[in-house]
């Protein structure tokens, strides 16, 4: 069984999924996250070692496309949909940090 | 509202006309809609200039398609080039998608005129339609309460004879659960029947686009038009679309329907005495009723909101106020995609958001999504089992009837075991219908639900068809 | 470069190569170096909400040909998404492959007889580019970027070697040897200037037979040069902080070429988590045997093997010709060092014009068949061009393809007939008789000057040895 979760934990995840929260919003999601956790002790509790997980409901496997090209969209169409862009590209705020 | 099969039939015999159909939906839309708020978005001009192009080519002499001239209605979280799509979220707002989802085409393509985008839980995150950044929609049975969720406005446009048909997508219930609590019919396809391309991503190992009609054969008919392979969709099955309009009355004479203790426990004492009544039904016209259980459903919930979650987490990461949508500018980058989110989601789905990436970051892996994944494999090998059995999965679609606004907003867990019927067949990847059956508390409509194995949509039709037919009243 | 007394470095490469196939690893945008930004996107590379992706199956071609080359065992393979945010990558996660790549194991032997060993080598996509405004130019300090898509989705494979390598020569002879094995399986151009082949290295220090030590990641190294100087820099570092009495970080480091320096990008502490998980809209790779089979007859090969079978052919090479063989092998020119040697052009002057002349036009290679190689170079050898003419028909021919003959006639580079320079002989002879008896009288420096004077007559087109074929008889 994990521990149960903390206030620490809903602060760190909130970083990781970049959303900021509130005094109260981290209280209120600590406890409403930690109930559904409680309900998934039903299922931590299981021993599965031996069970294959499933990410697909189908086993479909191989599916590929042929290395062909087809049409872009128009870039003016879609610089259009940019919230701010510059010189035929999307603008942004200063990158902090690399790439990866 | 005449049903699609007969609006088809009309306009392509000349009877009737597009633009004529059109303009009785529009008219059943300006009626409701301010009250009911089903619609995000109406598309007058499109939908008037598709309904044109349609009589003209009728005129033409041109087939036009099985689903000619007929209103429909599209959940919002799928793309139509050059129309808003919002997914009912804010950081959606004023987006116009470049392209069109494989299904949107296709009923296009059908002769169907798309008149407006319906409203939904915000990125179809919900039971009620109360998470919509728009206002929710109202049950056209009685608006104080919910029309269910996530398509609750799909399901609403049918029931308010808006529309005959409406589009969908179903997670862990989204069609089934809000078709149950407006009585109207819903399907959940086969995992892979129909395309996703073009449907805003909730969680992908699970999303699943399906019909809304007032009737199974229109289900049915619609459900035809967009089943089939896609190339752009990596999981859409190989096979072409299946038959299944000409077996809606195959009935279900020598099946074996399975009447699953698991699918009614814990719900009202009128659902279950309604999927009692149903079994009824099934069994006089010639179906063999097993009464069974299948324990593993227990563990739908928990492995359901782990693994739905967890996908959602990734899923909606593309929301960074980079490329489209909106965007609360910041000092840097990292703290324009913080702001931007932070105003752009909506309660709801920050909390999902939150608990999927807990439950995929280091350390907390393998206890709560790697054993979800477990659990799913769990899932599939008891509905194989199950189905070495029995033909059919018999149960309730929703625990209650439509509840009223509020009723269970404080408490996210509450509102989670409102799918706690719907999520197995999910999981498993199969298909399931909810097709009304009676009336409960408030006179408001109760659905029941039929599971079939992968592939099996013609068979549930057939077996829903009888219920319809019987009517459901006690 | 040597390391304090008693050090050794430890080093381990992760080479991402840009596969060349005509569409992106996941939509039918297509894959084009230097195009106009933002012109090469679709929904799909994009990351528009509801777009999905569908694999090319030529890209997976490429990465299991990489696999044949390296002696990997190309099997079972899955895709999954790395989460984390950056403006680069539109999906805000990346589509790799985690614990089952294509690729697993194998090894690649250098020509020095070292054997590097391959840990894996597996498919992901690229991610867009962003150009940062601003005072400096650099990340650091630049007010706003902008962002190109179009190199988003594009395929690559990361070819990641185990921790074998033990200087910073051998890491560049690996890295030069796996980008020959890149070109000549087809799957890479290998040009690193443009980014299409891209290193990071791993690099720790030790004392000989000790535990490894704890190792920094150098990121984005963008060319051979910048390969060694970082590695020679970041193990020197480390030892010289070990000796001081330090300790080492574990920590992923930035190479500043212009300050000849690694420094800090983060620390492991600030390492993301990554949440890796199996990519949903995606399905299992299971390469079968007639797919392998496939891809394992239309790979030619490896450098290796070529280089063993030319230097059968060339015998003993001088110190600068073995250069020239390298880069032959590297640019996978050895067939026209081959037709060459096949038609008794001279070992070392066919792989001199391959290694400069072919080498200093690479992307125009295709325009010059291995026939029109040979006979220019015959041309050269019979004296019928010069070594400066055959250069620069060469250089014409790459440029614009054509026949030897034709492009040396419109050069105007036709030699005179020896009849013609017997009698532009005879002319100059009669001319300056002093000078022709000085000459004939045993002064060799006037045979400077009838060259000299044929050039000048016949504009340059006069083959100098002929010419002193031709003064050595009349004496």
């Amino acid at each position: 069984m994990s521990s149960p979760l903390r206030r620490d934990d809903v602060a760190k995840v909130a970083k990781l999924a970049r959303l900021t929260l509130s005094d109260a919003e981290l209280d209120m999601f600590t406890e409403q996250l930690g109930h559904v956790l409680e309900h998934a002790e039903d299922i931590e509790a299981l021993d599965l070692a031996d069970v294959i997980p499933t990410a697909h409901p189908f086993g479909l496997v191989n599916v590929v496309r042929g290395d062909i090209v087809r049409p872009c969209l128009a870039r003016d169409e879609v610089l259009a949909m940019a919230p701010d862009a510059e010189d035929g590209r999307f603008a942004v705020p200063r990158i902090m940090g690399e790439a990866r | 509202m005449r049903s699609a099969v007969e609006i088809a039939r009309d306009v392509r015999g000349g009877q009737s006309s597009a633009e004529a159909e059109l303009a009785r939906s529009l008219a059943a839309i300006a009626a409701r809609n301010d009250e009911l708020n089903v619609f995000l978005h109406l598309d007058h001009q499109g939908a008037l200039e598709a309904a044109r192009r349609v009589d003209e080519r009728l005129a033409k002499g041109e087939d036009v398609g099985a689903l000619a001239g007929v209103p429909i209605a599209l959940k919002d979280n799928l793309c139509q080039i050059g129309v808003p799509t919002t997914a009912a979220s804010k950081i959606l707002s004023g987006w116009r998608p470049p392209y069109s989802a494989t299904v949107v085409e296709r009923v296009l393509a059908a002769g169907a005129i798309a008149v407006g985008k319906t409203n939904l839980d915000e990125f179809a995150m919900g039971s009620s339609t109360e998470n919509s950044a728009f206002g929710p929609t109202r049950n056209p049975h009685d608006p104080s309460r919910v029309p269910g969720g996530s398509s609750g406005g799909s399901a609403a446009a049918v029931a308010a004879d808006m529309t005959p048909i409406a589009l969908g997508s179903d997670t862990g219930g989204s069609i089934r659960q809000p078709a149950a609590l407006c009585g109207v019919v819903g399907m959940k396809p086969t995992y892979g029947l129909v395309s996703r391309y073009g449907l805003i991503a909730f969680a992908s190992s699970l999303d699943q686009i399906g019909p809304f009609a007032n009737n199974v054969s229109d289900a049915a008919l619609l459900l035809e038009v967009i089943a089939g392979h896609d190339p752009w969709d990596s999981t859409s099955l190989p096979e072409d679309s299946p038959s299944l309009l000409s077996h809606v009355d195959d009935g279900v004479a020598g099946k074996r329907i399975g009447l699953t203790r698991e699918l009614v426990d814990g719900a009202d004492d009128e659902v279950v005495a309604a999927v009692e009544r149903a079994a009824a039904v099934l069994r006089a016209a010639g179906a063999t009723i097993v009464e069974l259980s299948v324990p593993e459903f227990r563990l739908g919930l928990s492995a359901y909101y782990l693994i739905a979650p967890a996908e959602a987490s990734s899923n909606l990461a593309r929301y960074d106020g980079v490329r489209y949508g909106v965007r609360v500018d910041a000092e840097d980058v990292a703290a324009m995609n913080e702001a931007t989110r932070t105003a752009g989601f909506g309660a709801e789905v920050k909390r999902r958001i939150m608990l999927g990436t807990y439950a995929l970051s280091a350390g907390y892996y393998d206890a709560y999504y790697g054993q979800a994944l477990k659990v799913r494999t769990l899932m599939i090998d008891a509905f194989k089992r199950v189905y070495q059995d029995v033909d059919v999965l018999l149960g309730a679609t929703a625990p209650s009837v439509a509840f009223s606004f509020g009723a269970k907003t404080d408490n996210p867990l509450a509102m989670y075991l409102s799918d706690v019927f719907t999520i197995p067949t999910n999981l498993a990847g199969d298909p399931a219908i909810s097709v009304p059956f009676g009336r409960g508390e408030g006179d408001m409509p109760i659905g029941v639900q039929l599971l079939g194995p992968g592939r099996s949509e013609a068979e549930l039709f057939a077996a829903a068809r009888v219920l319809e037919v019987a009517g459901g009243a006690s | 470069m040597t390391l304090p007394e008693g050090w050794e470095m430890v080093v381990g490469l992760e080479v991402h190569t840009e596969l060349k196939t005509a569409t992106k690893m996941f939509c039918g945008c297509p894959n084009e170096f230097g195009a106009e930004a933002n012109t090469h996107i679709c929904p799909v590379c994009l990351g528009l909400p509801g777009s999905l992706p569908v694999l090319n199956v030529r890209a997976v071609d490429l990465a299991m040909a990489i696999g044949f080359a390296l002696h990997s065992t190309i099997g079972f393979s899955t895709f999954h998404r790395k989460n984390y945010f950056y403006p680069d990558m539109p999906k805000d996660y990346q589509i790799s492959q985690y614990d089952l790549p294509i690729n697993k194991g194998g090894f690649l032997d250098l020509p020095d007889g070292s054997r590097v060993s391959i840990e894996r080598a597996h498919l992901e996509e690229d991610t867009g580019k962003s150009t940062h405004l601003g005072a400096s130019g650099r990340i650091r300090g630049a007010d706003r970027s902008l962002v190109d898509y179009n190199r988003s989705g594009v395929p690559l494979v990361e070819i990641v070697s185990g921790p074998d390598i033990r200087s910073s020569a051998q890491a560049r002879a690996y890295a030069s040897e796996l980008r020959g094995i890149l070109i000549a399986a087809g799957a890479s151009d290998g040009r690193m200037e443009e980014g299409s082949m891209r290193i990071d290295a791993n690099v720790s220090v030790r004392h000989p037979d000790e535990p490894f030590g704890t190792r920094c990641e150098i990121k984005n190294l963008n060319s051979l040069r910048s390969l060694v100087r970082a590695i020679d820099y970041e193990a020197l570092r480390q030892s010289e902080l070990l000796d001081a009495g330090g300790t080492i970080r574990q920590e992923t480091r930035h190479w500043d070429e212009n300050l000849e320096a690694t420094s800090t990008m983060r620390t492991k502490e600030e390492a993301e988590d990554y949440r890796y998980f199996r990519e949903p809209d995606l399905v299992d790779l299971i390469p079968d045997a007639a797919w392998r089979e496939r891809v394992a007859l239309s790979l030619g090969a490896m450098p290796a093997q070529r280089r063993a079978s030319l230097l059968a052919r060339l015998g003993e090479l001088p110190a600068a010709q073995r250069d020239a063989l390298g880069v032959v092998i590297d640019l996978g020119f050895d067939h026209f060092v081959v037709a060459a040697l096949d038609a008794d052009v001279d070992g070392g002057l066919a792989l001199a014009r391959a290694a400069n002349e072919l080498a200093s036009d690479v992307e125009h290679v295709e325009n010059l068949s291995t026939e029109a190689y040979v006979v220019t170079l015959t041309m050269e050898q019979n004296g019928e061009l010069s070594a400066t003419q055959a250069k620069t028909v060469l250089l014409e021919l790459l440029t614009n393809g054509g026949d030897p003959r034709a492009v040396a006639l419109a050069k105007g580079f036709e030699q005179l007939s020896s009849d013609s320079l017997e009698a532009t002989l005879d002319g100059l002879i009669a001319q300056y008789s002093d000078e022709w008896s000085r000459y004939r009288g045993g002064d060799e420096k006037l045979a400077q000057f009838f060259i000299g004077q044929v050039m000048k007559v016949t504009r340059g087109q006069a083959n100098g040895k002929a010419v002193i074929a031709q003064l050595q008889s009349r004496r």
